[in-house]
């Protein structure tokens, strides 16, 4: 087989769906677990007021 | 030594600083001040790392820039099993001194590691397509953390599935213990059977395969990994111990009440 004839697959989508996975996963679980770390916090807050 | 860990004869108590560390009070004290500087440093080396792995570490001679995958591919697979040791490990203490700290740890755990395995399959199907010509493939080290998966999956269920959170902890606790046997599977899947995963590239006993431009981002981003999953799991902790106390609180109130 002529090597110039097999083209080199693209690899950039797959790395950036990769990555995106990646940091999708970790800003969105970083998101929700503060969102209830605060949410909790200030919800202890105010039934201890009470 | 706190009275706690000390029976009443004043003898040190078996795992005392078992007792001693395993007090929702001692662990919000101790848990509150230390979040913003555990969030500080995640966030520092998982950026750090991250950013160095996709932008400034070499291409591979052999795979080129797909070799980029590896640094969130192999840190999150490091804390997926990380994750389940430490679920085994908690579980272990929970079914032994039945510490409700213990409970609540893996309770929290479960998710966070679910979340870190799914991204450890899905970087490394999409390494495999341009790598390996498949997304997916019937390899024992696929296989055994796809299983990985499925057992954090059944932790989570199996504590929501009872009514009685008591028995919900127990049936939870013996399933982490029973799914550590998978971890070593995992690990020396790659020696043990004849696989199309790469066998292990970076060894604690012996010289790494791997150069240290390629190291260096690698490793920092495996200490980020592991700084956020501590991260996340302190940080549900404390809300969840929250969440308990407000509970308390208002049926306490409610019982006052009535």
């Amino acid at each position: 087989m002529n090597p110039a004839a097999i083209q080199p697959i693209d690899v950039w989508p797959f790395v950036n769906g990769a990555y995106a996975a990646t940091v999708l996963f970790l800003a969105g679980a970083a998101w929700l677990t503060f969102a209830r770390y605060r949410r909790a916090r200030a919800r202890l807050a105010q039934v201890e007021q009470v | 030594m706190t009275q706690s860990a000390l029976t009443p004869a004043g003898q040190p108590r078996s795992g005392g600083w078992f007792h001693y560390l395993a007090n929702p009070g001692r662990f919000q004290r101790v848990a509150r001040p230390t979040l913003p500087w555990l969030v500080a440093f995640s966030l520092l080396l998982t950026v750090t790392g991250i950013v160095w792995g996709y932008w400034f570490a070499p291409a591979d001679w052999q795979q080129g820039d797909a070799s980029r995958i590896m640094y969130v591919h192999v840190p999150a697979a490091w804390v997926a099993m990380a994750g389940y040791a430490s679920l085994a490990f908690c579980s272990f203490l929970s079914l032994v001194w039945r510490h409700p700290l213990a409970d609540i740890a893996a309770e929290e755990i479960s998710p966070v590691g679910a979340g870190f395995t799914a991204v450890c399959l899905v970087s490394g199907s999409l390494w495999g397509k341009p790598m390996w010509g498949a997304y997916w493939v019937w390899d024992a080290r696929l296989t055994s953390v796809l299983i990985l998966f499925f057992l954090y999956l059944g932790h989570i269920a199996l504590i929501r599935a009872f009514d009685n959170k008591a028995h919900a902890y127990r049936a939870a606790a013996i399933l982490a213990l029973a799914g550590a046997v998978n971890l070593p599977i995992i690990v020396y899947s790659v020696q043990w059977w004849n696989t199309l995963h790469q066998g292990n590239t970076i060894s604690l006993t012996g010289p790494s395969k791997i150069y240290v431009t390629m190291l260096y981002p690698l490793l920092i981003a495996s200490v980020g990994f592991y700084l956020t999953f501590v991260t996340l799991v302190v940080a549900r902790m404390s809300a969840a111990i929250s969440e308990r106390k407000i509970t308390a609180l208002l049926r306490a109130a409610a019982e006052r009440a009535s």
